[in-house]
């Protein structure tokens, strides 16, 4: 097991992520993150934040549970499905970015743009992950890179964070990966 | 857990995750476009052997909402009118690749007997049978008494909940009482002596014969339906008796606190147990238990069909 990131390499990160989205779309205004549950969650809290603090203003920020879309329903124990919370303006003409603690296959990722679907026609969508460890199953890529985290496939990549884990860090342990 | 008999099989941890389970799949129904791709490719089986019209059209609803494929088969019409055997009927439809099995019977625990058995390789969702369960009725009034006096969320701790009428005949009743009490709410069974069962004393409920002194106390009240296809032993004199005595009518409203609210689980004997002015007024939600209805059993689909099938089920925790 090795520490990929600690927590001040986190926080740098998702600053980083913060900046370049601003930059990207010349201010938040058409801005919506839409984190993934359950760390993506946090870390759209997190960037949003940031933004808002940067740009004095408030901005868009919801979760999206993609559990009813994903394609290994079958393959796994049953799961508990987790609210979606459209930002109060919707999502309908804007431009979303989806956050996402790691990108790995690119599966739920896929799954995120159906769930999107059932809530609006975004105009554009993006895609910022904390960590992407490679190993893509489908051609997806991501726009904002918090780390690229080269690994083996049977490693496992996990990302704790304060609000659940006590503790803001990156792990890599042997074992587990995609079946 | 692999099949929905009873409520009484569900541990309090199951019971609110169908609950939180459904309050998404509410949304889902309010939003523009009601479908999710969620079982694909599965099939389901209404095998309805008594009338039914919300019942079957609501899981037919939820199943196809969950873009499973629907199949309804109804006694009428069928080889069951030839006098095939349960077992028969069933090995049928599980030669026809039938995941899931939702089925009405009038005998109290032919779903068991369907579940216990090796007829059939898929789940097994009691839709109601004889006077013994209707699980999925009791967790959509669960639902639906949480999302008025609870705002949604949690069990029913605090709560009383009156259910009046026919609890004799009720599976309605019967699944109500174990899962109200099971989340925490204090429920009071107000039916003349006749219209109680043997053994009522050992229901996790209090029992009353006087509806007017117990309406003042609860915030939920649940009106059964008299079964008049069962009303063959002179349980109660005339209808009129029964109306008087134990129907909600205009007069009994104003007993009710503000916030109680009125719930029939349907189809309804209006004028019998329950007056035109109750059932259509604004403290009355049985319209809304119908669209509650969907979305519960759509949780129920999703949590039984759509994780992997293992030894012994998936589970619903």
């Amino acid at each position: 097991m090795s520490v990929a990131l600690n927590a001040t390499d986190i926080s740098r990160a998702l600053t980083r992520i913060s900046h370049e989205i601003l930059e990207r779309y010349h201010g938040a205004d058409s801005v919506v993150l839409m984190g993934i549950p359950t760390r993506g969650a946090f870390l759209s809290a997190r960037i949003a934040a940031t933004m808002s603090q940067i740009e004095k203003f408030e901005v868009s920020v919801g979760t999206l549970d993609i559990t009813l879309h994903r394609d290994d329903l079958r393959m796994r124990p049953v799961r508990a499905l987790i609210p979606t919370l459209a930002p109060k303006g919707g999502i309908e003409g804007r431009d979303v970015v989806l956050i996402d603690d790691v990108l790995f296959s690119g599966r739920t990722v896929r799954a995120a743009f159906d769930a999107l679907g059932e809530i609006g026609r975004p105009r554009s969508v993006q895609l910022a992950v904390l960590v992407d460890r490679g190993h893509r199953q489908l051609p997806i890529r991501a726009d904002y890179v918090g780390k690229n985290l080269p690994t083996a496939l049977g490693e496992t990549v996990r990302v704790q964070l304060s609000e659940i884990d006590g503790i803001d860090e990156v792990l890599v342990e042997p074992g587990g990966g995609l079946a | 857990m692999r099949h929905l008999l009873s409520t009484a099989d569900l541990s309090y941890a199951q019971a609110l995750n169908i609950l939180d389970t459904a309050a998404q799949m509410a949304k889902v129904s309010e939003g523009s476009i009601k479908k999710l791709p969620t079982l694909r490719g599965r099939t389901i089986v209404n095998l309805f052997f008594e009338d039914s019209t919300r019942t079957r059209i609501s899981f037919e609803a939820a199943a196809k909402r969950l873009s499973a494929d629907v199949i309804n088969f109804s006694a009428k019409g069928s080889s069951v009118s030839k006098g095939e055997s349960l077992k028969d009927t069933a090995q049928t439809l599980q030669a026809m690749g039938a995941d899931a099995v939702i089925i009405r019977h009038f005998a109290s625990g032919a779903p068991q007997r369907l579940a216990d058995s090796k007829w059939t390789s898929g789940s097994v969702i009691n839709a109601g049978d004889g006077t013994h369960e209707h699980p999925t009725q009791a967790l959509l009034d669960a639902f639906t008494i949480r999302k008025h006096l609870k705002n949604g969320i949690g069990d029913l701790a605090g709560l009383s909940i009156a259910i009046v009428g026919d609890i004799l005949h009720s599976r309605v009743a019967r699944s109500n009482v174990i899962l109200l009490s099971l989340l925490g709410a204090q429920v009071v069974l107000v039916a003349p002596p006749t219209l109680l069962p043997l053994g009522v004393e050992n229901w996790p409920a209090q029992v009353s014969y006087d509806l007017d002194s117990a309406l003042p106390h609860v915030d939920a009240v649940m009106m059964l339906r008299v079964q008049q296809e069962r009303m063959n032993d002179f349980f109660f004199p005339t209808s009129r008796e029964y109306s008087h005595y134990f129907g909600l009518n205009f007069d009994r409203l104003s007993l009710l606190k503000n916030s109680a609210i009125i719930m029939h689980p349907g189809p309804m004997n209006r004028g019998l147990e329950i007056t035109a002015a109750c059932a259509d007024s604004a403290r009355s939600v049985i319209v809304e238990q119908v669209a509650n209805g969907v979305s519960v059993r759509m949780a129920v689909l999703y949590l039984l069909l759509a994780g992997a099938p293992t030894e012994g089920g998936g589970s619903v925790a």
